[in-house]
Formats: structure tokens, sequence, C-alpha cells
């Protein structure tokens, strides 16, 4: 195990600290929100889908360059 | 068997100093794939034949149209074109990565095939088109006006927006570009890493998930295009 990999492991475990909260917080709020209105549960899909997608993308940032450290 | 995991699509031939790389050759077969399909469903619309395959492919387009229409109401129809073929682009190159032969195929030494959006080359193609159409939009609705959010000069704080404007407008390249590229790639990974770790079975669950992810991305691609026109073709004050 050389330090170039724990570097790799220490990238991408920390990289998506904060995108995981990010997307527990906006899975939650729109679960908490189709709890108040249930005829509103398509429209908030939608834009919770769009949310997570914003989140996911920094955890994604991070893996690139986990990734590009691994095998370039 | 050694793991093969290359970040970059590999060449399979040279047109001189052009390399044609492979995740050229899967774009190249499923922009080619969408164009007879969309070309034998033009046909088929003109002829008066009932067929069960065009009238599945209507039905996917007409709840993709309500999908767009959702989102902008007053412009679907003018929008939908540029959208929905970014949606179906994506999501086919994405999902002909899956397709067995993909990565396993070898010809001189490298991978016949690759999945389309696996390479960052094309997902920054991509992203660079979908930019500049927004760009494009923006213009061709609000005139000389559009420019106007990107170089105001009326006072330093404006200014200083404007310049932030402008900024976000090549982050949204980069954003476009490596959330495509990561999701399809990663997904391309854990599929290699599971399939070297348990040989059979295993990697089956993982499939799913990744046919979902593309799914996924493709709209999010497609809907992250149509919220950004929508938003730069209202005008602002």
């Amino acid at each position: 195990m050389s330090d170039s990999n724990v570097i790799v492991g220490a990238t991408i475990a920390i990289g998506s600290i904060a995108p995981a909260l990010a997307i527990g917080l906006i899975v939650s709020k729109a679960l908490e929100a189709i709890g108040r209105n249930p005829e509103a549960a398509a429209k908030v899909q939608t834009v919770m889908i769009l949310g997570v997608a914003f989140a996911e993308a920094i955890a994604i940032y991070s893996l690139v360059i986990a990734l590009i450290l691994k095998f370039v | 068997m050694a793991l093969n995991i290359s970040i970059s699509a590999e060449p399979i031939f040279n047109f001189g100093q052009f390399e044609f790389t492979n995740s050229m050759l899967v774009s190249l077969l499923v922009t080619l794939g969408l164009s007879i399909l969309a070309v034998s469903f033009s046909l088929y619309l003109q002829s008066k034949r009932k067929s069960n395959f065009f009238v599945f492919i209507q039905t996917i387009l007409e709840s993709f149209y309500e999908f767009v229409q959702s989102i902008a109401p007053q412009q679907a129809g003018r929008f939908f074109p540029l959208i929905a073929s970014i949606f179906l682009f994506v999501m086919f190159a994405s999902w002909a990565g899956l397709l067995p032969g993909v990565e396993t195929i070898f010809w001189h030494g490298v991978p016949l095939f690759r999945g389309g959006t696996a390479d960052l080359n094309i997902t920054l193609g991509l992203a660079i088109f979908a930019v500049i159409s927004i760009q494009i939009y923006g213009y061709k609705t609000l005139g000389m006006k559009y420019f106007k959010k990107f170089f105001d000069f009326s006072n330093p704080i404006n200014f200083f927006v404007g310049f932030l404007e402008l900024i976000s407008e090549f982050a949204r390249i980069m954003s476009f570009a490596f959330r495509l590229f990561g999701n399809i790639f990663a997904g391309e990974v854990l599929l290699a890493v599971i399939a070297f770790l348990v040989p059979v079975f295993a990697s089956l669950p993982f499939m799913g998930l990744e046919i979902f992810v593309g799914f996924i991305q493709a709209l999010v691609f497609a809907t992250l295009t149509l919220v950004f026109i929508n938003i730069a073709t209202t005008s602002h004050h």
C-alpha cells in the first residue's frame, strides 16, 4: 500500500462527506413536502432529482480527481 | 487476467494527426441508429399503417414532451427538438457502454468499443454545444439586451455581477462535462471492479443501477439545459 493510494482514498472519502449530507437534507425535505402535499409529488420529485444531481456533482468532481490520481 | 481501466478513450486508428477513438466509434453508431430511427419514424407518420414499435416510440416522445411542457409551458415546442436530441443521445450513448462486448472485444491491443459518454472529450463537446445553444436561444429571444446581463456598465456592482455571470457560464460547461463523464465512467469502473472480484452474477444488480444512472444523467443533462434556456429567454428587469 503506497502513499498515493492513501491520498486517492482520502480524496474520495473527504470529498463525499458534504454531498452525502446535502443529498440527505434534500431528500428529507422533499419527503416532508410530499407528506404535507401528496398531490405535488411529481413536481417535488423533478426538482428533488435536479437538486440531488447538483449535490452529487460535487462528489463526482472528487471522484474524477481520485480516478485521475489513480490511473493517470 | 488483469484489471484493464483506462481513463481516456484509446485511439483505434489514425487519420494523419487525428486519432479516431473507440468512444467516437460508439457515438457515431448511436447517432447513426438514432438517425435511422428518426427517418423511419417520420416515414411511418406519413404512411397510414399501424406498428406497435412506433406507437411505443410515440408514447415515449409524448411523455417527454409533457415533461418539457411542465418546465417551459409557453415555448415547449420551440425547445423540444434540442432537449429531446440531447436526452436521447446521452441516454443511448451511456447505455451502449453496458452492452456485452463493449470494453471486452480487443482490436490491435485496445478495446474496439467504449461507452460513448465515458470519454471526457465527448461530454465536453456536448456541454459546449449545450451552453452555446443556451446563448443562441437567449440572443434570439431578447436580442442585444441578452448580453447586457454580462456587460453592464451602469454601476460597479452590476459590472461585477456581470463578470460573475460570465464566469458561471464557463463553470456550467465544466460542471455539465464532469458530471456526465464522472457518473458514467465511475459506473464502468464499478462494473469492471465487481466483475473482477466476483466473476458471475454479482454484477447483475449493478447493471440495473447503471441503466438507471444512464437514464437519470441523461434526464439531468436535458433538464438543466432546458432550465438554463428558460432562464436565458426570460428578461430580468
